[in-house]
């Protein structure tokens, strides 16, 4: 009897742990059914594919986070469209990829499924690509953000130069903070977060240099509860203008929504979250480099080559929100600002 | 620099974020303790807390009352807590196994349902905080004390019914006898699986609302894995607060202070390395959790199903 017991009770935990694992399975997206084709074709050069472009992507968080990976999916629900749609671009992924084993399996199901480009969206699943592409050859594989592309031919790598447009937020931020304190949020001092605090505070000093930016750094990517901690310390400390990177903020931006504090948001327009704080965003635009990867593959190149997005390029865009009026002086400020970093007269200072 | 933490004002915000911030960990807690008393250990409380934010935020969200949210958040606990007994009483399932069961299932299905029922992350007005009449205007106090949540009022309300329940009613007696001695009991009566059964559900139905007092009165947001991390923190502080619901408001309330306290040593600029302000909170636990008396205090069934007959 407790043997059966103890059996109905494993496959309970079997089930369980299988419908935990359902959401972090391979999704598709919004596209009709393709016929089954057979394995990897070789790139058709010619103008008008027969068959769709296929794209996976593997990113660590939702695709409905109003931070990086949503940035990554807007993105290439852009360039589908631009393509002419599901019929000619299909995108699949795996969301929520935490766990990097779990990452690196979903990626080399997506290659043996022989999609033509396989989008690993987070410097954690570095180690694993470096594995898996040299298996397949034939398969164009990007990650990011970095600029290394491990020298692999079939391997791309792509960054986001975000501390340009967290110097113009900090320019902004610092225009309109009275109390002169400015609160950062960031998630782990790396990458595009780092680089983006960095740009930021260079912001904010070239704008009011007693204005001080004090730092909080939660550790995690996805630590809610302990953002809207830092964001409500950052207030009881004088700060009036806040930010912050990464899919955490949300939290953040809920605090500072309640303290009626200002918000300036990065990777993606994070206005929607609470309309009458939110000044403005840095959003990223990867189609920029998408684009660029895509021809590349069409054209027989798989991979070498690494990508920036930049605000020169357009894949990094100051957007403000329409619903909080900013002062014409300050508008003006902003924009001479965009200008002279894309025109090389603003050289950001970045610590190392 | 370390002066700096010693002004009043620095003072006031470490000691109201840290009575703020224990609120999540006070209603897993001692939930955790009373299951834990009657000899069920469940490390899924992260899972129910995970479900009880996404009912509560989801109804709140619908309904615009977060009353309804509370409500909604109380009945997915207690289905959760009765479906968790059911695992651990009933099928006698391995605990320590079920639990990483449970709150795998509730990591997966609150965020299912949450892509399924949000395009995008979205807030609520949950419960804001109330100033309460008298007590509130107290100099001082009153800000510190006075002015939270209703959700948080609840929290430390419970601590001393909660108290009552486990040392001054038969229930308690039973509860405790359930945890120690089980086959004494039984001999004596006492019906431990039916107490088991009700002390699982109730402590799903705190966890439940551990996770709800983030989603709907603390953050008011919903997003994937909310709780990151803190039904685990609460397992380990009913070991902390030695089974006790007076042990466990004193653990809940030192993590959540040491955890504020890493905010300001970051925000006032103190060179200590933020990794290591951040591993604070989880070092005092640990360093406390090594202190041999509380061992003495386990009980005796903890993690053993009762077979009529056995020990």
């Amino acid at each position: 009897m407790r043997k059966l017991y103890l059996m109905t009770a494993v496959l309970v935990i079997g089930a369980l742990f299988l419908g935990a694992c359902g959401t972090a399975t391979p999704t598709e997206a919004p596209a009709p059914e393709t016929p089954p084709t057979a394995a990897p074709a070789a790139p058709e050069a010619t103008a008008v594919p027969a068959e769709p472009f296929r794209v996976a992507v593997v990113m660590p968080s939702a695709t409905n986070d109003l931070a990086f990976s949503q940035s990554m999916y807007d993105a290439l629900l852009v360039v589908q469209e631009q393509m002419g749609g599901p019929e000619s671009f299909e995108i699949a992924y795996s969301e929520s990829m935490f766990v990097i084993e779990d990452a690196a399996a979903a990626i080399r199901d997506y290659a043996s499924q022989g999609f033509d480009l396989i989008i690993a969206h987070g410097s954690q699943y570095g180690s694993s690509l470096q594995e898996i592409a040299p298996d397949f050859p034939e398969t164009s594989f990007a990650w990011g953000t970095t600029l290394d592309t491990f020298g692999m031919p079939n391997v791309f790598a792509y960054e986001a130069r975000s501390e340009q447009g967290g110097y113009v937020n900090g320019v902004v931020a610092a225009s309109l903070s009275t109390s002169g304190v400015i609160g950062v949020i960031g998630p782990i001092e790396t990458g595009d977060a780092k680089l983006y605090v960095d740009g930021f505070a260079a912001g904010v000093a070239a704008t009011n240099a007693a204005a001080t930016v004090p730092t909080v750094w939660t550790g995690s990517f996805s630590d809610t509860a302990l953002a809207s901690q830092a964001a409500q310390t950052h207030i009881d400390a004088g700060a009036d203008v806040l930010t912050g990177t990464a899919q955490m903020v949300a939290g953040a931006i809920g605090v500072a929504q309640e303290s009626d504090v200002l918000w300036f948001g990065t990777q993606s327009n994070q206005a929607v979250l609470a309309p009458g704080i939110v000044v403005a965003s840095q959003v990223y635009h990867w189609e920029v480099v998408l684009a660029q990867m895509i021809e590349l593959i069409q054209g027989g190149t798989y991979g070498g080559e690494s990508f920036s997005i930049d605000l020169a390029n357009g894949g990094e865009v100051v957007e403000f929100n329409p619903d909080y009026s900013v002062p014409a002086d300050v508008q003006a400020l902003a924009d001479e600002t965009t200008q002279g970093i894309i025109d090389g007269s603003i050289v950001i200072p970045l610590a190392d | 620099m370390i002066q700096d933490l010693l002004t009043p004002a620095v003072l006031a915000g470490i000691v109201y974020s840290g009575i703020r911030l224990a609120t999540p960990y006070l209603y897993a807690t001692l939930g955790e303790t009373i299951g834990q008393l009657s000899g069920v250990l469940n490390l899924g409380v992260e899972g129910i807390m995970l479900m009880g934010a996404y009912a509560g935020f989801y109804l709140t969200f619908r309904t615009g009352n977060p009353w309804i949210g509370l409500l909604a958040a109380i009945v997915v606990g207690a289905l959760l807590g009765l479906a968790n007994a059911v695992i651990t009483v009933t099928l006698k399932a391995e605990q320590g196994i079920s639990g990483i069961g449970v709150f795998l299932f509730g990591l997966g299905m609150s965020e299912l349902l949450f892509r399924m029922t949000f395009g995008s992350v979205e807030t609520v007005s949950g419960f804001g905080p109330v100033r309460l009449p008298v007590l509130g205007d107290i100099p001082v106090l009153g800000d510190l004390l006075f002015n939270h949540s209703l959700m948080v009022y609840f929290a430390y309300l419970l601590v001393p019914l909660v108290w009552v329940l486990l040392n001054r009613t038969t229930w308690g007696l039973r509860i405790k006898a359930a945890g120690q001695n089980p086959a004494a009991a039984d001999a004596l009566g006492v019906s431990i699986n039916r107490v088991r059964y009700a002390t699982v559900t109730l402590g799903g139905v705190l966890s439940s609302v551990a996770g709800a007092s983030l989603s709907i009165a603390l953050l008011n947001v919903f997003q994937q894995n909310l709780t990151s991390g803190m039904g685990f923190i609460a397992v380990a502080l009913v070991y902390f607060g030695g089974w006790s619901p007076l042990g466990a408001l004193a653990g809940s309330l030192l993590f959540s202070t040491v955890n504020a306290l890493q905010s300001w040593i970051q925000v006032l600029g103190i060179p200590i390395a933020p990794d290591f302000a951040l591993m604070l909170p989880y070092v005092l636990t640990i360093v406390m959790l090594a202190v041999p008396f509380r061992k003495a205090r386990q009980p005796a069934a903890l993690t053993k199903p009762f077979e009529r007959g056995e020990g």
